[in-house]
């Protein structure tokens, strides 16, 4: 007994204990049924596919831009989370607190990775758009997932216009201030959009400067401390929130749609 | 099988009778209950947006009042533009030969603040070059319309009072509007 428990390798030890059961749920996976086990048993992995096709590491194909999309939000959400312990979304010190990040807090460099995280992930976000629209992968049975994809690349321009504003420099602000305007040629909701002035009772305008959805976007009539907040519990916590689980349905339909398209 | 059945059909016709003594659900009212209780979730949930919304839209604003009062007429002199309500009321007063209004500093090309250039008798936008004359009118860059005017008028204590909740656009005539400037 003894002896033929020596022969085993570690990792069969390992594989056998009861820790390892219970977090894999399988011992060391030997053939391809295990394997799959493995990856169908944990919720994480299951939504990859179990086994990949030859041509989904073909990075002349994918570009690996879905990939690197992933990586960068992941990269975001931990510098993301590591800048907020020092950043204070208010008109009295946000401006501030991003020269304090830069000069004075250690890594000084970790404001700027997120920042170029930023500006890689929309470019790449489009990039996959591109590379996805090119291979024809919108077609069915992939269609809900370019949906998914669609409504997810909407996300991250929320999280890109939001963060902009967060810096409170006269870039930040200005830039805010034009982009919230579009907002009031939202047709009906906006109170310069068509059809807003039939949304009257007499004289009384019901959509205005002050009940229109621009002034609920910003918290105000005009770019101010009330928008700050707004935008900063937008980008750190609603729109990644929003986002995570549409990326939980897009990962896994890719699984579900018969795995990542590939040359025909 | 027919074992089975032979020993639970009398249990089965028991329940029955138990069945019809007690208020056993017809199905027209247990369609009409489905109703009820898919119009009551419909309305709760409805009505929890409807308050998600409502929270959205702040009941009090930290910003400078919509009207204000800016001073008696003689304090502005004839051909100038104050520029000392522009940072706190986003609002310049122009006062011509005979006249004074309240002009809108919000460019009407995409929403940036111009800068009064007194040397150049302008108002020139730092973000794409607007230019607008004394008046409101553009002249120059991409804005498409002038300036717009608020209202103005005198307050009981003969002071200005200038009205932002109203404001007149000239490309409607609305500049003719006798409350849109003030005869001095």
């Amino acid at each position: 007994m003894d002896n033929k428990n020596n022969n085993k390798s570690l990792l069969e030890k390992m594989g056998e204990s009861q820790v390892w059961k219970s977090i894999i749920r399988s011992g060391v996976p030997r053939t391809r049924r295990q394997r799959m086990h493995a990856i169908l048993g944990s919720v994480f992995l299951h939504l990859h596919p179990a086994r990949l096709p030859k041509h989904a590491v073909k990075v002349g194909y994918t570009w690996c831009m879905g990939g690197l999309s992933f990586f960068l939000f992941v990269n975001l959400t931990i510098t993301g989370i590591l800048l907020m312990f020092y950043y204070r979304p208010t008109v009295e010190y946000a401006f501030t607190d991003i020269i304090d990040l830069a000069e004075q807090v250690p890594l000084g460099i970790m404001r700027e990775l997120h920042r170029w995280a930023a500006h890689s992930m929309v470019l790449i976000v489009w990039l996959h758009m591109v590379r996805v629209f090119m291979t024809g992968s919108y077609k069915p049975p992939r269609e809900f997932n370019w949906g998914v994809g669609v409504i997810l690349m909407t996300l991250t321009m929320l999280l890109s216009f939001t963060g902009y504003l967060l810096p409170w420099d006269q870039l930040a602000i200005w830039a805010v201030t034009v982009g919230s305007n579009m907002a009031r040629a939202t047709p009906f909701l906006g109170n310069e959009g068509p059809g807003a002035a039939l949304l009257a009772i007499g004289d009384i305008n019901l959509v205005h400067v002050g009940s229109d959805v621009r002034f609920a976007l910003l918290g105000g009539r005009f770019v101010g401390e009330a928008t700050l907040l707004r935008f900063y519990v937008l980008h750190c916590i609603a729109i990644p929130f929003v986002a995570m689980i549409f990326m939980a349905v897009h990962f896994w339909r890719i699984r579900k749609d018969g795995g990542i398209s590939g040359p025909l | 099988m027919s074992e089975n059945t032979n020993t639970n059909a009398p249990r089965a016709a028991v329940g029955r009778l138990k069945a019809r003594k007690s208020k056993s659900i017809e199905r027209r009212s247990f369609f009409s209950w489905l109703a009820v209780g898919w119009l009551g979730f419909a309305a709760a949930t409805g009505g929890f947006f409807t308050v998600i919304i409502r929270f959205l839209f702040p009941n009090v604003l930290f910003e400078p009042p919509q009207t204000f009062k800016i001073g008696y007429p003689e304090e502005f002199s004839p051909n100038s533009v104050d520029i000392r309500f522009k940072k706190e009321f986003n609002a310049w007063i122009v006062r011509d030969d005979e006249s004074i209004f309240a002009l809108s500093t919000v460019c009407t090309h995409l929403g940036c603040t111009p800068n009064w250039l007194a040397t150049d008798n302008k108002f020139k936008c730092p973000c794409h070059g607007s230019g607008f004359r004394m008046t409101g009118i553009h002249f120059e860059g991409p804005a498409p319309r002038p300036l717009e005017r608020f209202k103005i008028g005198i307050a009981n204590d003969g002071q200005i009072l200038v009205d932002k909740t109203k404001s007149y656009k000239w490309e409607k005539g609305e500049w003719e509007n006798k409350d849109s400037f003030l005869k001095v």
